[in-house]
Parts: C-alpha cells; structure tokens; sequence
C-alpha cells in the first residue's frame, strides 16, 4: 500500500471529483456499446424494480444498486459461463451482466415459478448456473469463503476457470473474509475478491466503522495483488479487473480489485432521499449522481463520435419496451406450486 | 425510574427495560448493529444512544462474531452487557462465543467465573424475506446447557425477563419476535424478577385441553382459545417463557387435569421444542392420563420460502390451531 494508493482512495471518495466523462481512447467501439447497453439496461431494470416496490407489487426487500452499474459490467466483460461468480443481497447487477435477461429477474422478484431460482428465492436469493452465476445471499459475506472454494476446485480440476466474490465495505468486516483472504493466498486459489466500496453498510458510513476507508489495506495484508479503481468508470474498472483476471487464470492465485462507488437509492427498497434512518446528505447523493457511470462513457462517446444522441434515445426506447415486456410478461406467470416448499428441501 | 400502569406496546415495554438497566446499573451496556438508527428493531430500541450516550449505546462493524465474543469478554469483567442481534439469522457467525465459551464457562472453570452476558436475539420473519431472514432458532439454544433461553410472549414480559435476564450472572438467550411488537397492555410497576424462578406460566385456566406455546405460537393459542371458549371449549393456555433450563411441571399438572395436550411451536418439527414439551408430558404422567395422542403444530421442516404464494402457507394460524383442538375433542 503505498502513499499514491491513499491519494487516490482520497480523492475518489470526494463525491466533487470526477464528473467528467471517462477515458476511452484506444478501447473497442463495440465494447463500448455493449457496455453502455449494459449498464443502461441493469438501471432500467432496477427503476422499474423501485416502482413495483413502491407500489406493492413486490412483497419482499429489494438492494438496488443504482449508480454502481459500471462494476458488474466492467468486471463481467473479462468472465465466461465456466467461471463461478457468487454475489449478495445487492446482486442483481451482477447476474444480469451475466445474461442479460429482465424477464427472469422480475419473475423471481415477483416470486413466480419463471424465475432465476424457480421462484424460490426472491431478490435476494438468485440463482443461474448456466450462465456462470452459482448465487447470491443476504447474509452478509456468506460467500466469500464459498467462492474461495470453487476456486480451489476449478484448480484441482486442472482449468483456468476462476471464481469471483463480489462483496461490500461492509462484508469486510466479517471475520471470514479475512480467513478467506488468507486461505486463498495460501492455496493460491484463482478468486478475485470485488469489493464494491460504497461508503455505507446500512445506515453507517465507513468512517465509524473502519479506521481506515481503503480496503485494499486487506489485500496487502495478505499478499495479494490489488488494483484499486474508479468504480464509477466501467473502462478502468474493466481494465483492472481484466489484469486480475488474467494473473489468475495463468496459476498466479487470487486478486482483489477495490472499486469505490455510491448507491443512489437508501439501502433497501426505493426511497432515494433517505437512507433508512439517518438522513443523508442529499448533497452527498446529488454530487454522486453527477459521477454517473452511465452518462460518464455516453458522453466520452458522443465527444468522440462514435455514439449519437439520436443513437441513444432509440436504445432507450428499445429498452423501455423490452422491459415493460418483460415485466408484464412476468407478471402474468404463476407462482410456484404449493409441493416446492418440502420439495426443494434436498434433491429427492 | 419507576413506572405507573401504563399502557404500553411489546415494544415500547422492551425499550423501558432498557431504559430501566442503563439508569439504574451502570455497568449495563448495550452493543450490536443498528443501534444508532434503530429502524430494524421496531419502537423497541428508539433513542437510547441519545439519552444514554454512544459509549454506552455501541452501533458496530459488520462483525457479529468479534461483537459476541467482546460482549462475553465484558461481561467476565464485571459489566453486564446486553448484546443486540436485529435478526437472528445474522448471530450464526457468533455460534462459537455463545455455545463454546459463554454457555460453557461456569461448568469448565468450577463454577467460579460467570459470563453475565444478555443476547438479545430478534426473530424476524414474513414479509417474503425468505430462508436466511427468518428464522427462529430457539430450539438449537435450548439444546445447550449453560444457556438460559427466554421467550416473552406478553408485554409484561417483554420488559420484566429482559431485566431479570441482565441481572441474572448466567448467558441468557433473549428472544423477541417481531409479529409481537404491537400488542398493548397495562404494565404495572417494574418488578426485578429472578430468573432462576421463572419457568412456564398459565395465561388461561382451562378443563378441556392444554395448549402450551412460546413467545408468538403463544400469542396465537391466545386468540384461538378465545374464539373456543365462545364455542363453549374450555383451552388451558400456558406460555412457556423460559426453554432452558425447562421445568415442565406446571405443563404435567395441567395435562394431568385436561387429559388433552396440543403444543404449538413456530420452529422446526424435527428435532424442535415442541418434541421436548410432549417428551416431558408422555414421561411424566399416568399411562391412563391422555385421552388420545398428544399434538404438535409446528412449522413444516423447509426453510422460509420466499414467494407470496408459499410463504402463506408456511406459517401456522389461529385457524389451524383451532381446527386442531376440534379435531382432538371429537
Ligand atoms: C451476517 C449479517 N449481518 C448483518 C446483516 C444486515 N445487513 C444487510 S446488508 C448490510 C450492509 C452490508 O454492507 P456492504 O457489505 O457494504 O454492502 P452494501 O449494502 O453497501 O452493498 C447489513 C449490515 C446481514 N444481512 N447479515
Ligand atoms: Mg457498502
């Protein structure tokens, strides 16, 4: 950890700095399109799931992770279908940078048969192995050490698969990260650890919890290579992660990749001017939403040329379609039968 | 500070515990997640850190297993902590300081050295939350000796064993259920109880059957044996209250009379506390006692689902429990 890293922990964490559309020079246009489609996409999905929230058609809690959309898709551009992604209760970015499919997210919302986990887990319990996601849970860095697992068998069986354990500020606080953290080092398991460092768990901001903001201090703890990025920024994200990605699959063991960022939203459900009991400063959330991941790389492309805002409201009614589709869609299907609950108890 | 009958909520009577210990025992604090924005914990927790200061009104990191084992480290140094878990499902990562070190203290060390340590341990299911964000695990706590585990079902409860739970020198179990917070009542006086005294309670004289139920399952026996005793059934209701350790005595006496048992537990039925409450009964009474076999309504062995469609299904209701002791008089 050196004094250039705490720099820039500390000016990332200023919600007044970056603003300005991101560096894309050199990258691939269609990579920059598929990102922003993505990314779009992941928002949409999300607004819409606050609205069925807020107007009562789901039951349950919902995590949004508005604002943090640039992790997911950064991190999932450098992942195939054989690699073991593990998320947590503010994971539906991270499945649908998977497989892009809203219809089957809101029908899990929803808790019909139709969805990811068959209707059985709701929000926070997703599931869709084919693509590569082996789930996300609500307790709070329950996979951590799951993901270290996989990783350890995709090395025993002799692959350059790897694992990945997205996680939050917050989760680095459980004892189990740290043993996992270790445990991974030691076995050189091929795991990236991806902690979304949003400043918050819950209601409390990461300074009365954590002597230091930066969580990269972890890493360095442990012997593990680290990048630490802009969160906000799906290049750069895309780009460390891709450097980690790739020093595991060549047998170098684990990496740990520091994104810092902010959720839009309250910690749970679709209130964005609180945060579920302590007010936030809606200077803070107002100065954030001006580093949005989104309209940072619409507009380096448009600066660029190589997007319009023509362009753009087309994708944006193309997917306001596809979404209330599928929403609708979902809506109309059936709930699980009533046998599911002693059924999927075991496998028989 | 003592209080007049007022009219209070299982909530409400919850926080003037608080209230009480952090007056009156300056070596009681309070230590867990939340505590600074206690949205999770209903009205029960509301502006202590304000009145009684964060040094003693602890919100924390996400750490429930250093939290735990700091709370039984404070409390074998001479305060008594009262160690708050906003949801049951999350103090799984604290199993080693509760069943390793506090429940065994005592035990290992000659009964010399005694961990005073309050958990408080919410239950806090429903609302679609599903599998890891609504369980009740009262049952694994009472399994383990060196553990007091206490239920509350009624307001006064609610306030009188969690002060009698801190003053108490043993690891207690405190479990609250959330579907609770909004019964009322008149509490009179607060009343420093032992704990050690405590045990199962009749809430409801009754000749028919006996109905015995802990912390909401009692609640809901409550309201069926009302609608009963309009239809001229006479239910016998006894609230559990304290699990561990479990004196079953008054459940025998009552049984013996009634002939009839029904137990209602909201955990799991294998395994669970209702096994434990008609073990004791069948061992204990006379082989002519029971005029049919005893009863259970427990929760079906699956974890919480989440879909609206399933999750009403899962849980019991008055009806089931009042169609059960129909079923058992015919
Ligand atoms: C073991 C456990 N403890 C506490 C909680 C309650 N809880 C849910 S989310 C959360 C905050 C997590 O913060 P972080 O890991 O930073 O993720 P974020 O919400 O910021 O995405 C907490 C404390 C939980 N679900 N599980
Ligand atoms: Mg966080």
């Amino acid at each position: 950890m050196n004094d250039l890293d705490i720099n820039q922990v500390n000016y990332l964490i200023d919600p007044a700095n970056c603003h300005n559309p991101i560096y894309i020079k050199g990258c691939d246009t269609n990579d920059l399109i598929n990102y922003l489609k993505m990314m779009m996409m992941i928002r949409k999905v999300e607004q819409k799931l606050a609205i069925g929230r807020r107007d009562g058609f789901i039951g349950g809690p919902v995590h949004l992770g508005v604002g943090q959309e640039a992790i997911a898709v950064g991190v999932s551009g450098s992942l195939t279908c054989d690699d073991r992604i593990f998320g947590a209760h503010r994971s539906h970015s991270h499945l649908l940078a998977l497989n892009p499919d809203p219809y089957r997210l809101f029908a899990e919302v929803l808790g019909k048969v139709t969805g990811f986990s068959r209707g059985m887990g709701g929000s926070m319990h997703l599931w869709d192995g084919p693509s590569g996601f082996y789930g996300s849970v609500p307790i709070v860095s329950g996979t951590v050490s799951l993901a270290v697992g996989a990783a350890m068998a995709a090395r025993l069986q002799k692959t350059n698969h790897i694992a990945v354990a997205y996680f939050g500020d917050g989760a680095m606080e459980e004892g189990v990260v740290h043993e996992s953290l270790n445990l991974a080092r030691i076995q050189e398991s091929p795991v990236l650890f991806v902690v979304e460092n949003n400043l918050f768990a819950s209601h409390m901001h990461i300074s009365l919890r954590q002597p230091s903001d930066m969580q990269s201090r972890f890493a360095v703890a442990n012997h593990i290579p680290y990048k630490l990025a802009d969160g906000n920024d799906v290049v750069a994200v895309k780009n460390a992660a891709s450097e980690l990605i790739t020093h595991s699959r060549n047998g170098q063991g684990p990496g740990f990749l520091e994104l810092i960022t902010y959720r839009w939203y309250g910690h749970v459900d679709w209130r964005d001017d609180i945060d579920v009991g302590v007010h936030r400063s809606l200077d803070d959330v107002d100065n954030w939403r001006m580093r949005d991941p989104v309209t940072r790389l619409s507009k380096a492309m448009i600066e660029q040329g190589i997007w319009s805002a023509e362009e753009e409201k087309k994708l944006i009614s193309m997917l306001d379609n596809q979404i209330s589709d599928a929403w609708e869609k979902a809506m109309n299907d059936s709930y699980p039968d009533e046998s599911a609950t002693l059924n999927c108890v075991y496998e028989i | 500070m003592i209080l007049k009958v007022k009219k209070q909520n299982y909530g409400t009577a919850i926080c003037s515990a608080f209230e009480y210990l952090l007056e009156k025992y300056p070596e009681v604090f309070v230590i867990g997640q939340g505590l600074w924005s206690p949205w999770y914990v209903g009205n029960s927790m509301t502006d202590l850190d304000k009145k009684f200061g964060v040094e003693r009104i602890i919100d924390t990191p996400v750490s429930e297993s250093a939290c735990t084992g700091a709370a039984v480290g404070a409390s074998l140094s001479g305060m008594r902590p009262i160690l708050v878990h906003p949801r049951m499902d999350f103090m799984l990562y604290a199993m080693d300081a509760v069943v390793n070190q506090a429940a065994k203290w005592s035990h290992m060390f000659g009964g010399q050295a005694h961990p005073a340590v309050t958990i408080r341990s919410i239950i806090n299911r429903g609302g679609e939350q599903g599998a890891q964000h609504s369980q009740a695990l009262h049952s694994w706590f009472a399994h383990v000796p060196g553990l007091r585990v206490v239920m509350p079902s009624t307001v006064k409860d609610a306030r009188d064993l969690l002060i009698a739970s801190v003053l108490c020198n043993d690891p207690v179990i405190y479990i609250d259920d959330r579907w609770l917070y909004e019964q009322e009542d008149d509490l009179p006086p607060i009343e420093e109880l032992s704990l050690a005294a405590q045990g199962p309670a009749c809430l409801r004289k009754g000749a028919d059957i006996t109905l015995v139920g802990s912390g909401f399952s009692t609640y809901l026996a409550n309201k069926a044996a009302e609608i009963l005793g309009k239809q001229a059934v006479s239910v016998e209701v006894i609230d559990i209250r304290i699990l561990n350790p479990f004196d079953a005595s008054l459940i025998i006496e009552s049984v013996e009379r009634t002939g009839v048992l029904l137990v209602v537990d909201l955990g799991w039925r294998n395994s669970g506390f209702a096994a434990e409450v008609i073990a004791r009964v069948t061992e204990n009474v006379g082989t002519d006692v029971l005029k049919c076999r005893p009863r259970r309504i427990t929760l079906p062995d699956a974890p919480a689902p989440t879909s609206r469609a399933l999750e009403s299904r899962y849980y019991t209701s008055t009806d089931e429990i009042i169609n059960t002791v129909k079923e058992l008089l015919s």
